[in-house]
């Protein structure tokens, strides 16, 4: 037996309009860790779903070899019956069952159809041990953080026998520290004898765990690295086409007058009115100025913003908004558009796109009147206007009429963004505006902020990625279980600063709970 | 720059191939309705495509045509209207308690009526919109109080006639303002009368009509084809359009060279045919037309985009109840009569409808044209088959099996896609 566990040979795969893999060829070493890179849309992911039959045998051309056997696969259950299986970008776990039904969704612990819960039970706690997750069997799936649910769809995965494990982007919507969590887990499985596949575009990730590393460009492999002998900076050039100088582009910040003004913001939960999210929190942000909202995930930044922007989120909203000096109304999305707010949300499939339909009427959505006359769309306007955001953020795709279900995930971000770009805002609220999104484009779209920046426009802007804040931002707030633990200047801040306010606000935090 | 404008015809070339890909859905709907209409022309040896059977067929489908235009707005909206056979009824009832118990001016009584639609239609949108109990529910409710409601009204007697205006919603036809024109000359009988069927002689009004309306489609087209290319945007390609333009002009000036050659247009269709350009324009066009297909794709991107997704719902089952109640007014007048039974059954004929027509069950897709279509597809079958002498029985199979596989092969067919 060679020690390849996996070759794909000449893999060409096209969609209408878009040659999306052309002439791959990926080797895999047994029991070795190998990362794909690759700009959004270059077809990171269409390749494994071509490799777990997703998409099914014929509709591409080339050959899968697996451990040594050329594999021709009809649909994802012939793969997942040799190993292979994949978790893909964005997770597939019903939220109204609980993690121990969808651990064994389609592969049910059960004789003559009849499901034994006891035997169910028994293995998913064994499975939830080996991935380290310390919840119920029966909790139900909405009631946990994602980066348990990134768990449960290991879990899932180790269920069903893997020899083979695909990660598509695990990290993505992780916090730092599941992140850590969730490489040392690969790293592990490593150690007994598993191949795992993994997308990233977090170089650092991939630097940390990856054994070899595959760049795709355009649709092409462009090369496999090892991990040994290549820099960050390396893999950014063969990714990208060439050398990129800087992750973050020069900033010359003039600032202005406060712009925006949150003040005493109160929220409680939706579900459960006497748990108080929002805990008078007091924030502003000045012409001209990026400001970073850092903390943990579930530290109540998502739904500070989504609050604020048409009180999107939760009940008992207390406190004042005010732009340019003077109160107002945000207490619906119209009123808050209309008053000059924007919120990119940082879940472009639930809260952010119209999946169905293509990205023309996607980028215009949320100012119609801005290409239209007495509710009349002049249909030219709107396509100059697509197309020049699509420009703009650099959208990959066959033309403005894809439609955006199609989109790779890191394009459907720019199409969010573009959307809210064209709103044409005073004040820009970004929920994690890079999740998901390659070097390059992150490059583009920090350039796009700062251009905003100097057309004197407010940006707030919620990160869990530090570098990013510290990067890209003026002025840092971290919050903290919905409390302002911190404020201070880029220039003064670092990543431990911020994690030092975050423990001393925890500290803090409990001393308030016990003292009530 | 030279890489740059390269790029960009080529974007636009793709651009104008996507959207030559979007519309050969309806121009398949279109050219799936011409088949059937041919099968039928030749099973009935010829009797479809008669003057009268063609008018006959308008007037047969104009409520259902008129009501899935509002189903097709609920449709898309990601809701259901299971109410508005019932409403129909209920409405037309009304209509004849108003004119013939208390002698109601037609035309007041009319309005009054769809007025009277508009608010039933709004007050379950309300429930739909605001108090979110979703909407097969409530129509489901619905159907079941105004179907009561009519028995009520009526109490179990039929009420009619109506006054002889309101009888010519459906029953008139346009005048001829410019007189007929005898192109042969048609053979008199004993009486020295003019036998029916014989000569050629036609409704000029309905002739000249015809015209206009082809050369304005034909001004359109040219003109939005102009504003593309003026915009730098490669239109389709002119073959295929002048083809396309020609197809559609030569198929407009038959029919109403079949209805010149009857009694001209009938009043209804003129009806039909405003409401039709006013529900594309809306759809296509406006920005409430827009809104509604965004909240169905994703009702809740729409609310973060700002849309009040509450007061749209609550708008499009407004509009759909005053449409039923358009239409209940347009069938009353067609049987003269209020009955206890108008209405029954009427919503799943117009839901089928717009399912044939292409609209998705899940909302957020669906043009007029497919619905206007997919009522006409329906329209046609019911026809042929009523006079190729299929049993009724037989007829709800058949037709019941259409919109099966009307559905399944459009989904074959965007997978392929
Ligand atoms: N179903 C589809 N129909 C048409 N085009 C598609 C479809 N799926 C993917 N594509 C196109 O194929 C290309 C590759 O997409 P893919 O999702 O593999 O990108 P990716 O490398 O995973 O990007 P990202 O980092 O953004 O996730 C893109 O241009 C995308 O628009
Ligand atoms: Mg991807």
């Amino acid at each position: 037996m060679s020690d390849n566990i996996l070759e794909m040979r000449g893999i060409t795969k096209v969609f209408p309009g878009v040659k999306a893999l052309e002439n791959v060829n990926l080797k895999v070493k047994r029991g070795e860790i190998h990362a794909i890179c690759g700009e959004n849309g270059a077809g990171k992911s269409t390749l494994m779903k071509v490799l777990s039959g997703v998409y099914p045998y014929g509709s591409y051309d080339g050959e899968i070899h697996y451990e040594g056997k050329e594999c021709r696969f009809t649909g994802i259950h012939d793969s997942e019956k040799l190993g292979i299986v994949i978790i893909h970008q964005e997770l597939a776990l019903v939220p109204m069952l609980s993690i121990a039904e969808n651990m064994f969704l389609g592969n049910e612990q059960a004789k003559g159809g009849i499901i034994s819960w006891g035997k169910t039970r028994r293995r998913a706690r064994e499975l939830l041990q080996k991935v380290g997750l310390r919840e119920d069997p029966d909790t139900l799936i909405t009631n946990i953080g994602t980066g348990k649910q990134q768990l449960v769809e290991i879990a899932k995965a180790l269920a069903k026998d893997v020899k083979l494990l695909i990660l598509d982007e695990p990290t993505a919507s992780l916090s730092e520290k599941d992140s850590q969590a969730l490489l040392d887990l690969l790293l592990e499985f490593k150690t007994q004898g598993m191949t795992s596949i993994m997308i990233s575009h977090k170089l650092n990730e991939i630097k940390r765990i990856a054994d070899q590393i595959t760049v795709i460009r355009d649709g092409q492999s462009i090369e496999t690295m090892d991990r040994e002998h290549v820099t960050e900076d390396r893999i950014v050039t063969s990714m990208v086409g060439r050398a990129l100088e800087n992750r973050y582009p020069h900033r010359s910040p003039k600032i202005g007058e406060t712009m925006f003004e949150l003040r005493n913001w109160s929220v409680h939960h939706p579900l459960h009115p006497e748990r108080q999210v929002i805990k008078n929190v007091n924030l502003n942000v000045r012409k001209g100025e990026v400001v970073g909202i850092a903390g943990l995930m579930g530290a109540g930044r998502t739904e500070l913003a989504m609050s604020v922007f048409g009180k999107s989120y939760g009940v008992n909203i207390s406190g004042e908004v005010l732009l340019h000096g003077k109160k107002v109304d945000t207490s619906t999305v119209g009123k808050a558009v209309k008053a000059g707010l924007a919120y990119a949300t940082e879940d472009r499939k639930i809260y952010g796109l119209n999946l169905i339909d293509h990205i023309k009427h996607n980028v215009t959505v949320a100012n119609l009147s801005g290409v239209s006359n007495n509710g009349v769309i002049d249909d030219m306007r709107e396509l100059k206007v697509a197309n020049e955001y699509r420009a703009k953020t650099n959208i990959r795709s066959s033309s403005v009429y894809q439609i955006t279900g199609n989109l790779s995930g890191g394009n459907q971000q720019k199409v969010v963004l573009s959307k809210w770009l064209f709103a044409d805002p005073d004040v820009l609220i970004l929920d994690e505006p890079t999740r998901g999104i390659d070097v390059g484009a992150k490059y583009e779209i920090y350039t796009i902020i700062n251009k905003l920046a100097a057309d004197g426009k407010a940006i707030l802007m919620i990160s869990s990625e530090m570098p990013e804040l510290l990067g890209i931002c003026d002025r840092i707030y971290v919050l903290n279980e919905g409390r302002i633990v911190g404020e201070m200047n880029a220039a003064d801040a670092s990543q431990e600063k911020i994690m030092r306010a975050i423990v001393r606000g925890e500290a803090r935090g409990e001393q308030l709970e016990a003292a009530q | 720059m030279t890489t740059d404008t390269a790029k960009q015809v080529s974007a636009a070339r793709a651009s104008s191939r996507d959207a030559i890909t979007a519309n050969l859905r309806e121009y398949g709907l279109i050219i799936a309705l011409i088949a059937i209409m041919l099968f039928f022309q030749y099973m009935t040896n010829g009797v479809l495509f008669r003057p009268v059977n063609l008018t006959n067929i308008v007037l047969q489908n104009s409520y259902i045509v008129v009501m899935a235009l509002g189903m097709l707005l609920v449709i898309v909206a990601g809701h259901i209207d299971l109410s508005v056979g019932s409403v129909a009824g209920f409405i037309g009832a009304a209509a004849a308690v108003l004119m013939v118990d208390y002698g109601f001016n037609p035309f007041i009584a009319a309005l009054l009526c769809i007025a009277l639609g508009a608010v039933i239609g709004g007050v379950q949108g309300y429930f739909v919109a605001y108090m979110k109990i979703p909407s097969f529910i409530v129509t489901l409710a619905g159907m079941l109080v105004f179907k009561g409601l009519l028995l009520w009204l009526l109490g179990g007697r039929s009420l009619g006639p109506f006054p002889v205006e309101f009888q010519m919603l459906s029953a008139g036809f346009i005048p001829d303002f410019i007189g007929p024109w005898t192109i042969v000359e048609p053979a008199l009988n004993a009486n020295g009368r003019p036998n029916p069927g014989t000569g050629i002689v036609l409704h000029a009004t309905t002739l000249i009509i015809g015209l206009i309306i082809v050369a304005l489609m034909l001004y359109f087209a040219l003109q939005s084809r102009r504003n593309r290319e003026s915009h730098g945007y490669e239109a389709e390609p002119f073959g295929f359009f002048a083809l396309k333009n020609a197809v559609i002009a030569i198929i407009v000036l038959f029919l109403m060279y079949k209805f010149a050659s009857y009694k001209g247009l009938p009043n209804v269709l003129i009806v039909m045919g405003v409401l039709i350009a006013g529900f594309v324009f809306l759809t296509k066009r406006m920005t409430f037309g827009r809104r509604i297909y965004a909240m169905g794709g994703n009702i809740k991107a729409a609310s973060l985009s700002g849309i009040m997704t509450e007061r749209l719902t609550f708008y499009v089952f407004s509009i759909m109840g005053a449409l039923a109640g358009l239409a209940g007014l347009i069938y009353a007048a067609r049987l003269n009569q209020a009955t206890p039974k108008a209405g029954v059954g009427m919503e799943l004929d117009v839901i089928a409808a717009v399912f044939v027509g292409g609209a998705s069950a899940m909302g957020g897709i669906g043009e007029v044209a497919g619905a206007v279509i997919g009522a006409f597809i329906m329209g046609v079958m019911n026809n042929g088959m009523g006079i190729m002498g299929i049993n009724i029985d037989w007829q709800q199979v058949i037709k019941g099996l259409v919109l099966l596989g009307a559905v399944a092969f459009d989904l074959y067919n965007k997978k392929k896609a």
